[in-house]
């Protein structure tokens, strides 16, 4: 309990430092040492399968883009018509803010009790899924139909990015070239750390059938070590207008929409499993789901095509 | 009150499954073959949509699928009653449209993939996807993927041109959208909080009047007013409508705006019958007049076409929120059997047809004279007749001059503001007639007008391009034939207020 | 659950601070961070509520938990979309605000 308090505050602590740093920098580096902390908030909240998504997703990979966005945007201009707001619209903002947030904390305060939930009917369909960890029988099985439509949504954020390729570029290779140096210390690491990751990744993936982890988690891990080797400059991005690069994209989805249908003729309608095959349906769908969506995630840090393949 | 799957169920799974697959196909394909993908998709589910139409039409109920068969709480449940139906059709046909208006525009050269097409067939059946799952979605955080489904497709459709001006406005629509979206998440968390489900009809049964409840709907009432521009969330849509290409802010103001009215609608009149809220609902119709006021005034004022059309959606979507005020009754009455109701699903759907097929004449009219400047089209309806005729049939609508849907379906909010003895709502209703009078025959004067010198025309506008035009503004004349009493169609599926699943 | 309520209340405050963070700054990506900010509150309200569902054996309500992993996705495509037209905005226009603050 006491840990809680000292923990919570701590995130309280780190939350003002980010919106109050005065350089974005420092307040994207607050960011991340936020997210790392609502992890830990996660784990004494018994959810660790949501600790290592905010992790490696939330705060790892959102602040891989956002501090690659602060250092490109260091050198803005802010015209004088873009001035901070004054003392007045930030003191009127705080009592808002403040009215919020007391708002919101007396509601939190009175939740019903007994809390109600669906713990019990999900422990009592878990058998039918053949799964041991109950949030990935939420994500893949009861809620199944969520979790397809949002790796659509993922699939189109990036569309949406690669849409703003200015027009010479399109089809050609996102982000920077990195020059890997044989004697760097980038490089090195980048050398040690990948093989180890890509398996911590798929072991993580594998092992979410039964126990925390799960296809978003491992994915985002093999989407981090593909940054690292990029940033070390022991690969190069593909060109997006490659046919293999989307099939890969859209393997996941395609998998899943393709198994969901055959739910009609198999079992009782659309996403819905013979409760014989049901946990071997469901790792057949995981697997592209887990490479689209590292291979999504991955592109979605790089960005936008920004040149052309050399001939 | 159907407590499983209903026959025909399937169909609303084909209703969502059939564009996105189509979106997955073209990304695959090539942009040489999006287009036809997305062609060869609209006819089979525009049959689909119809189908479901025809479902809820005959059983003179709601059709009803849970996904997986897993039953609601723990499963998702897709629902199409009578307002989905309307609302999935109006959809359908108005696709079809946008893509026969926009296969010239859009179309690829046989030998390379060019970025413009590709994005805008992809994302066109994205939003299509994404509006279908909107209109049968049983399940609030079904909904909050579908939403951010629709907002992910259509913010790169704004910014499609690339220009500096179109990529501050996509990023602003994304900035509100984002805003809504967090608002709508935390109103779903207090509703699983306090009663332990996200299903709309389960919710319904055990929503009590209470401060949790109070939050949770001003919360994502107010997340989906931020969606749906009303004013004061307003400012992010004229630039974002306006510069976004004509066949996509036919879309994008036809429908991509109203998916979140809809589903304020289905906060109002599905979550909450058992507790009517009258007092709040007239803030809402406040906020509703404020829109058509200050949209209209402020179209009255713009010296491009695109931004007046654009501002003009700014108030028709005003005249949406009159309904909330005139249906929600004090005691526990069926709001749906009013003619407020009727009035207000018939005003989002005649405006859809009405302001997608202006949308597109103004692009036609901008790409035969090279820009959209009002002061600048004089000769235009003598060079253009049939584009600029289509362009007066939907501001018919706008107007609220018989025969047109608008027509009917602002008599009806007329009347039902006179019923109900709140006679404030039928002196904004005509107001806004007659301000949107003002800016149609701005627009339309100047077109008619004689040129000081001979128009030249940098191309010519193909014939079949000015008949979809046409074809959608006829829709939106054709819904005056509408009968001036309440649906029966929108009455189906309604649900009984003390029943639902168990 | 008083250790669930604690955080309950540290994820009122994230979201107040987040919303002041959005309204004080016009640089666009420090509103874009306010906004992972209001959403890390919002998770964690998610988390709260799981965790008082407690029941059957697991330490919280599945269920919930699901839906924040889901949420979690879905606000990373959004930063990085967001992220990607402030870049490309800054690339025509050297700005990284708004002119009109929205």
């Amino acid at each position: 309990m006491v840990f809680d308090i000292g923990l919570a505050l701590l995130i309280v602590a780190v939350a003002v430092w980010t919106i109050a740093a005065r350089d974005t920098f420092a307040a994207v580096i607050g960011f991340v040492a936020f997210g790392l902390l609502l992890a830990l908030a996660w784990v004494r909240l018994a959810a660790p399968d949501v600790a290592l998504t905010e992790a490696a997703l939330g705060s790892g990979v959102t602040g891989v883009v956002l501090l690659g966005a602060s250092t490109r945007l260091r050198h803005a201009e802010i015209s004088a018509a873009d001035k901070k707001p004054g003392a007045m619209l930030r003191a009127a903002a705080a009592v808002l803010c403040t009215v919020v947030s007391a708002g919101l904390a007396a509601i939190v305060l009175v939740l019903p009790h007994p809390a109600p939930t669906l713990a019990p009917q999900a422990a009592a369909n878990m058998a039918a899924t053949g799964l041991g960890n109950p949030v990935t029988a939420v994500l893949m099985a009861y809620r199944a139909i969520d979790t397809l439509l949002e790796t659509v949504v993922l699939l189109l954020a990036l569309l949406g990015l690669w849409s703003l390729t200015p027009d010479p570029f399109w089809g050609g290779l996102p982000g920077r070239r990195h020059h890997d140096d044989p004697d760097g210390v980038l490089t090195f690491a980048a050398q040690l750390l990948v093989p180890v990751g890509i398996l911590v990744g798929i072991h993580i993936f594998w092992v979410g059938s039964v126990a925390p982890g799960g296809e978003f988690q491992g994915a985002t891990i093999l989407a981090a070590m593909w940054i690292l080797a990029a940033m070390a400059g022991l690969v190069d991005a593909p060109p997006v207008s490659r046919r293999w690069l989307r099939l890969i994209l859209v393997a996941g989805p395609a998998v899943f929409f393709t198994i969901g249908l055959a739910g009609f003729a198999m079992a009782d309608g659309f996403l819905a499993y013979p409760e014989s095959h049901a946990k071997l349906l469901i790792v057949m769908i995981e697997v592209p789901v887990t490479l689209s969506i590292a291979a999504t995630l991955a592109l979605l840090v790089a960005g936008p095509p920004e040149r052309m393949p050399q001939q | 009150m159907p407590h499983s799957t209903t026959a025909g169920g399937f169909l609303l799974v084909l209703a969502i499954v059939l564009p996105v697959a189509g979106m997955l196909l073209s990304l695959v394909l090539g942009g040489r073959h999006a287009q036809r993908v997305a062609l060869i998709l609209m006819p089979a589910e525009l049959a689909v949509v119809l189908a479901i139409a025809f479902g809820v039409w005959r059983t003179h109920n709601l059709l009803q699928y849970f996904v997986g068969n897993w039953n609601p709480p723990l499963g998702v449940a897709f629902r199409a009653d009578g307002l989905s139906a309307a609302m999935l059709v109006t959809a359908a046909l108005l696709v079809c449209g946008i893509g026969l208006f926009a296969r010239d525009q859009f179309s690829s050269p046989e030998q390379a993939e060019t970025r413009a097409p590709l994005v805008f067939w992809t994302l066109l059946l994205a939003v299509w996807g994404a509006l279908n799952a909107v209109f049968i979605g049983g399940d609030l955080f079904n909904l909050y993927v579908a939403l951010e489904l629709l907002t992910f497709a259509a913010v790169p459709l704004v910014s499609l041109d690339g220009r500096a001006e179109t990529i501050a406005a996509a990023l602003r629509y994304l900035l509100f959208a984002l805003f809504g979206s967090i608002l709508y998440l935390l109103a779903a968390v207090l509703f699983y909080g306090a009663y332990g489900t996200l299903d709309i009809i389960l919710l319904s049964a055990r929503i009590q009047p209470e401060p949790v409840a109070w939050a949770a709907i001003s919360l994502m009432t107010a997340g989906l007013l931020a969606k749906a521009a009303l004013y004061p969330f307003h400012l992010w849509l004229p630039p974002a409508h306006a510069g976004a290409p004509a066949p996509a802010s036919a879309i994008l103001s036809g429908l991509v705006v109203k998916a979140p009215f809809f589903l304020v609608i289905r906060l109002w009149f599905d979550i909450m019958p058992r507790m009517p809220e009258p007092a709040a609902a007239q803030v809402l119709g406040i906020l509703g007049a404020a829109a058509i006021l200050v949209g209209s005034v402020v179209a009255l004022q713009q010296a491009r076409l695109k931004l007046l059309i654009a501002y003009s959606t700014v108030a028709q979507i005003g005249y949406l929120f009159l309904m909330l005020p005139l249906a929600v009754k004090a005691e526990t009455g069926h709001p749906w059997s009013t003619v407020a109701w009727t009035g207000g699903v018939l005003q989002a759907i005649s405006h859809a047809f009405a302001k997608a097929a202006m949308f597109m004449a103004a692009g036609l009219i901008a790409e035969a004279l090279g820009h959209d400047r009002i002061a600048g089209l004089a000769g235009i309806g003598r060079a253009l007749p049939i584009t600029v005729f289509a362009f007066a049939l939907g501001g018919i609508s706008l107007m609220g001059l018989p025969p047109s849907g608008g027509f009917i379906a602002k008599a009806m909010l007329l009347t039902a503001a006179v019923a109900e003895g709140q006679w404030w709502w039928a002196v904004i209703v005509l107001t806004g007639g007659l301000l949107a009078g003002g800016y149609v025959f701005l627009v339309l004067a100047r077109a008619l007008a004689d040129p000081i010198e001979p128009l030249r025309l940098l191309t010519t506008v193909s014939p079949s391009r000015q008949a979809v035009v046409v074809a959608l503004a006829l829709c939106a004349v054709l819904l005056g034939f509408v009968p001036l009493r309440p649906s029966e169609l929108l009455q189906i599926g309604r649900p009984a207020i003390t029943t639902g699943l168990r | 659950m008083s250790d669930a309520t604690v955080y309950g209340l540290c994820s009122a405050v994230l979201v107040g601070l987040g919303l002041f963070g959005l309204i004080v700054h016009p640089e666009l990506l420090r509103k874009i961070l306010a906004f992972n900010l209001i959403g890390g509150g919002v998770f964690l309200l998610f988390g709260v509520v799981a965790r008082r569902g407690a029941a059957a054996g697991f330490g919280g309500d599945p269920v919930p938990q699901a839906l924040v992993i889901t949420g979690l996705v879905v606000a990373f495509a959004a930063t990085a979309l967001a992220v990607a037209l402030l870049r490309r905005l800054f690339q025509e226009t050297g700005r990284t605000t708004l002119r009109s603050d929205g």
